[in-house]
């Protein structure tokens, strides 16, 4: 085990690496800079400035600085929102993704594994196709219709919920977002569920498990679920991708204040610092994740660690 | 997903027993018994799925009415998808779907006008261009990449392929999206046909890997068939051994991923377009008439809902049309 860990570990520390420097690379290739924008400032207050943030020196010096700070977990500062720390932006902004991405995804597990059980259980009849149809319609309509079409019935014409904003955690103004969050992962999991609950139906254990007279709910909860699931415990790693880039859509159209927004802002604006450290807290994180869920996985499954 | 009742007996029996059993009637005397290909029972296979005939005939008319349909418009009703009623003031606002300035009934246009007062309809026509064009290129693109990619790795073997399947591992675990936005927002071009270009690029490189790995799948199961064999025996050449003996039988599978990886990219492609990395005005395309719907959905809901269902109801058809086709070209690959 502690072999398996090591290994993965040694391919994932090069692979965070290879993010942040392909990100670097982008930014540096890219014409232009932070600077050369709509607002021009008098070359020698430019000059100044670029001094201070050590866009004056050579690549090679600017990269291994850039390295080490984010080796040290210090990304600088943010040049559009001058004097905050990228750090303080992130500390600030990641709660808001964190809370409507983590909420997304135990609303999606719930729904998404129970659906998907009872279509395999009662598979080939309309309530198989029933969740079906609606899974692919979970997958076939963009968070970005969705959320606004949700904001319309619920907001605008039931006055039910609030439209947008954040007003912190346990507040009715999650409720919305997380939903069109959860949607697509929702359908995703269903469906996973249902296929790995159809081959392990099949299978002989559990065969065994209903001849030797165990009831149906016995043989389900306790032994096709835990084989069933294997497929949406793999499906973790990129759930948690999906989820970050889907918080990109759901942050912008209900204007919240989370880690997706200011990547967005960071990007259009060329606020160099800020969009490599948001890039690097991104990569770190997800690869990190998605390392515990190989080791689970691997905990779970003894086969994976022999690989 | 599974349409067909007999699907349990698909998957446990052979496909050739499969493919048999449906129509199995001893021939009679001197009767000419016509082989059925492997394409011909895929399509009857598929045309028995009445989900993915559905889909089919929603892909086959929103794309002719992508392709024809603001050219048609242009000639019977006299505008274009950005003619924009200046001369009249009353004209260069938003009307709902069937309205007229008035408030009257008019079938001049049918899914209303935007905040300009352009035709929505011609609109969102235009944008389906956009729309299927980005996901159709970008398709090729990764199937270019995918294809040669796996076929290689499968081919080779051994240490070649291990080195090479490790790396895709590691491509997959990371977080595209967010590079390709950086991408994007950096290089973005100064010209909308430019601004695509990228777009092509960029949707395509990030969405080979699956591709990659399916055809690597296939060619390691053919690479020790006699046909192969006898081909190498002949003295043909590796690449041709891949490329004219190899490839053309992972065409199924090929066919039916690359059909479901034109709703992914035609998604990724909106979700940029909608956050403004993407296509670039005077270009539009079903994301970029979302984001612009948006900004006003408690007034003009329709600036947004048109593009949208447009947009959801392509995707949807897309999606139970490549998963029809799975289940009929191959009935034993079940996945998600």
């Amino acid at each position: 085990m502690l072999r398996f860990i090591v290994r993965r570990l040694l391919v994932t520390i090069p692979t965070i690496l290879v993010v942040i420097s392909l990100t670097w690379v982008l930014i540096k290739l890219a014409p232009g800079n932070f600077y050369s924008g709509e607002k021009r400032l008098p070359p020698a207050i430019e000059k100044n400035i670029r001094e201070k943030y050590g866009l004056d020196k050579p690549w090679l010096q600017q990269y291994g600085k850039t390295m080490w700070s984010i080796l040290r977990l210090d990304f600088g500062t943010s040049l559009r929102y001058e004097g905050q720390s990228v750090n303080s932006i992130i500390k600030n902004s990641l709660p808001v993704s964190a809370a409507i991405g983590l909420l997304a995804y135990l609303l999606a597990l719930i729904v998404g594994v129970t659906a998907g059980s009872i279509a395999a259980l009662k598979h080939n009849t309309r309530w198989d196709y029933g969740s079906m149809a609606l899974a692919m319609l979970g997958i076939s309509v963009p968070n970005f219709v969705l959320g606004p079409i949700l904001v319309l019935i619920f907001s605008l014409t039931l006055y039910w919920l609030p439209p947008s904003r954040w007003a912190g955690f346990p507040s009715r103004n999650l409720i919305l977002p997380v939903l069109t969050l959860s949607a697509l992962q929702m359908a995703y999991i269903a469906r996973l569920t249902r296929a790995g609950m159809l081959e392990v139906l099949r299978s002989d254990y559990i065969r065994t498990a209903r001849a030797k007279g165990l009831s149906e709910r016995d043989v389900v909860l306790k032994h096709a679920l835990r084989g069933g699931l294997m497929p949406v415990i793999s499906y973790t790693g990129p759930a948690l991708a999906f989820l970050l880039t889907g918080t990109v859509v759901v942050e912008k159209i209900f204007a919240l204040p989370g880690l997706g927004n200011y990547f967005i802002q960071a990007s259009l604006n060329r606020d160099e610092p800020l969009i490599i450290g948001i890039v690097a807290f991104i990569a770190m994180t997800l690869l990190l994740m998605n390392l515990l869920v190989d080791i689970a996985y691997a905990y779970l499954d003894p086969r994976v660690r022999y690989q | 997903m599974s349409n067909k009742p007999d699907h349990d007996d698909l998957i446990h029996t052979p496909p050739e027993m499969a493919i048999a059993e449906a129509d199995v009637r001893p021939a009679e005397a001197g009767e000419f018994v016509r082989g059925s290909s492997l394409w011909r029972d895929a399509w009857r296979r598929l045309l028995k799925n009445k989900l993915a005939v559905f889909g089919l005939v929603v892909v086959v008319i929103v794309t002719i009415a992508s392709v024809i349909g603001p050219t048609v418009i242009k000639n019977t009703f006299g505008f274009t998808p950005d003619y924009i009623p200046s001369h009249d003031v009353k004209l260069s606002r938003s009307y709902p779907p069937f309205t007229g300035p008035d408030g009257e009934f008019s079938w001049l246009h049918p899914m209303g006008t935007d905040n300009a007062g352009r035709d929505q309809l011609a609109r969102v026509l235009q944008g389906g261009q956009i729309s299927l064009f980005v996901g159709v290129i970008s398709t090729l693109v990764s199937l270019l990449i995918g294809v040669t990619y796996g076929a290689i790795a499968g081919y080779f073997g051994g240490r070649i392929d291990n080195v090479m399947m490790r790396i895709v591992d590691v491509l997959y675990s990371l977080p595209y999206v967010i590079v390709v936005i950086v991408l994007l927002s950096m290089f973005r071009s100064q010209t909308p046909r430019g601004q695509l270009i990228l777009l092509f690029i960029a949707l395509g490189s990030i969405s080979w890997l699956t591709m990659a790995r399916i055809v690597r799948g296939q060619v390691l199961s053919l690479k020790n068939q006699e046909f192969v064999l006898a081909a190498r025996a002949t003295g043909v050449s590796g690449t041709r051994i891949i490329f004219r003996h190899l490839v053309p039988n992972t065409l199924g599978p090929v066919i039916v991923y690359a059909t479901l990886t034109i709703p992914q990219i035609m998604l990724t492609e909106a979700f940029l377009s909608f956050l403004g990395f993407g296509v670039q005005a005077p270009l539009a395309s079903w994301g970029s008439l979302a984001a612009d719907g948006i900004q006003s959905i408690g007034i003009f809901p329709w600036q947004l809902i048109f593009p949208g269902v447009t947009m959801a109801l392509t995707l949807f058809s897309l999606n139970f049309l490549g998963d029809g086709l799975r289940d009929a070209l191959d009935p034993q690959t079940r996945s998600v």
